[in-house]
């Protein structure tokens, strides 16, 4: 049977480690749009020494399982003489490389989807190749793609549960301890798995509700 | 340096080639201020690429290209090596371009659209701009519909946008590439008509063209070209009905038998 008080008595603990998950995923995600978007115009650059950096980055950072990244930024990066790093640094820095690489793939799709004319049409202009990416790519792209994005926004905040491996109090980590103290293991990840769902369904509603409303100008 | 007897815009031998693909081979060609030049020509003759070059959308790779004395693209002839960027774009600061495809933003509205630049690139205030973009759809016959997106528009509107989106920068060169090629029959006439309007507002306009009535109504010459040459050049009368250029000649039947077969259809009694 579910047991009120004992859940009760967690939430102020759940809701604090809902607050570092979030902490955590949003702003591994803000930085992991902006890579993602210098990663995907690497990857379509003239310069071919620009695409292949590009590209390598996105083979490295999809290729390593993001618990490694994760382990490797805490662990290992002290090792080798780099300052060492808080929890809560390492697995921004995580989700936000292992993120800027999966959302330099979409966006480099959606780059590919604007007709070069429009960007012809900016350049004779006289926009700043800054600026033509800022308002022309960019907006559309984030248009274009944005059922990806919204995806893959969902599966970071999902992977971000790897992050308690640094130690971090996220979601997971807080309910890993309070199961191992009530063993309430059931109704603990129960709770746990509630708690995740009730960060993303409002976030996929978001995602399709900016769909339709952007949907309209474009 | 801008009088009226220099031209506005010169090519001097202007060459352009795709890999093995000469594609334009010694193009020269003055225009003068307020004069309305029309290019025609068969198709994949090289018109689009010239066009382009005068924008220095496609880098031409032999000749001189000079917008009001100055040149082009290129900050040296020989070696040739490509001038810098804020170079470049003050030279075709006095150039404005359209599109067969129209080349809007779709993610912003009409009004959006001709504000862009005025606002990024000239530095105006966003009202001052918005009455200045108000201005240039009036002027194209669009005030009404400054807050509609591009996917709200007809094929012509948008194209209509797209002029005030480059009138709105005030350049003293308007080329034109086609730019009712991918309307809809009954929507060029409100495109042309406003191109009209602007040239007899004085102008300066190459225009690629297959409207030849438009040529000929507007146009004060009238280049056609042909295997990357400009081969005949003239008054429209002149190239119209006075040449004796085969290829012209040829060129201008087919077109009147395309023509004279529609005229044919809409004869044909059901
Ligand atoms: N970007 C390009 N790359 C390679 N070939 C091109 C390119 N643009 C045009 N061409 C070639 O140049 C020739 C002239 O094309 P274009 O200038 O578009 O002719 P037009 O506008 O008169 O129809 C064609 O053979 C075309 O295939
Ligand atoms: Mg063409």
């Amino acid at each position: 049977m579910f047991d009120w008080p004992t859940f009760l008595e967690s939430l102020p603990l759940m809701a604090q480690a809902l607050v570092v998950t979030l902490q955590t995923s949003l702003v591994g995600l803000a930085f992991g749009f902006v890579i993602g978007i210098a990663v995907a115009s690497m990857r379509l650059s003239p310069t071919p020494l620009l695409r292949r950096l590009g590209g390598a980055y996105i083979f490295v950072f999809r290729g390593v399982p993001l618990l490694v990244q994760l382990l490797f930024i805490y662990y290992l990066l002290p090792r080798i003489g780099l300052p060492n790093i808080p929890p809560i640094g390492a697995a921004i820095i995580g989700l936000a490389l292992a993120s800027g690489a999966y959302i330099a793939e979409i966006f480099r799709g959606g780059f590919l989807a604007i007709p070069h004319g429009q960007l012809e049409a900016a350049n004779l202009l006289g926009l700043s190749p800054w600026q033509t990416l800022t308002r022309i790519k960019v907006p559309q792209a984030i248009r274009l793609t944005l059922p990806a994005l919204v995806n893959e926004m969902i599966l970071l905040i999902k992977a971000s549960s790897l992050v308690s491996v640094v130690g971090l109090a996220d979601l997971t980590r807080v309910a890993q301890n309070l199961a191992a103290s009530n063993y309430l293991f059931l109704q603990t990840y129960l709770v746990l798995a509630l708690f995740y769902c009730l960060i993303n369904i409002p976030l996929a509603g978001l995602g399709s509700l900016l769909e339709r409303r952007l949907g309209r100008s474009a | 340096m801008n009088d009226v007897t220099t031209p506005i815009l010169t090519l001097r031998n202007v060459g352009k080639r795709f890999g093995t693909n000469q594609v334009l081979k010694g193009v020269d060609l003055d225009v003068q201020r307020s004069e309305v030049v029309c290019l025609i020509g068969p198709s994949g003759s090289g018109k689009s690429t010239l066009l382009r070059s005068m924008a220095f959308l496609e880098e031409y790779d032999e000749g001189e290209i000079h917008i009001n004395g100055q040149l082009l693209g290129w900050q040296s002839i020989s070696p040739r090596r490509r001038a810098s960027r804020s170079r470049l774009n003050q030279v075709r600061s006095s150039l404005g371009m359209v599109f067969q495809q129209f080349n809007l933003w779709p993610h912003m509205s009409a009004l959006g659209n001709v504000c862009e630049a005025l606002v990024r690139v000239k530095g105006l205030t966003r009202s001052d701009a918005e009455r200045k973009g108000r201005a240039m759809l009036d002027k194209v016959g669009l005030a009404e519909k400054a807050d509609a997106f591009p996917a709200q528009l007809s094929g012509g509107q948008q194209q209509r946008v797209a002029i005030a989106r480059a009138l709105a920068m005030e350049p003293s060169l308007m080329l034109f590439d086609e730019p009712t090629s991918a309307l809809d029959p009954e929507l060029v006439g409100e495109v042309l008509q406003v191109m009209k309007q602007l040239a007899a507002d004085g102008m300066t306009m190459v225009v690629v063209t297959h409207e030849m009535g438009f040529a000929a109504q507007v146009a004060d010459t009238v280049a056609f070209l042909d295997g990357g040459h400009i081969v005949a050049k003239g008054a429209p009368r002149d190239i119209f009905h006075d040449t004796e250029h085969p290829r012209l000649q040829q060129f201008l039947q087919n077109y009147l038998d395309r023509n004279a077969f529609w005229q044919d259809l809409k004869e044909t009694p059901a």
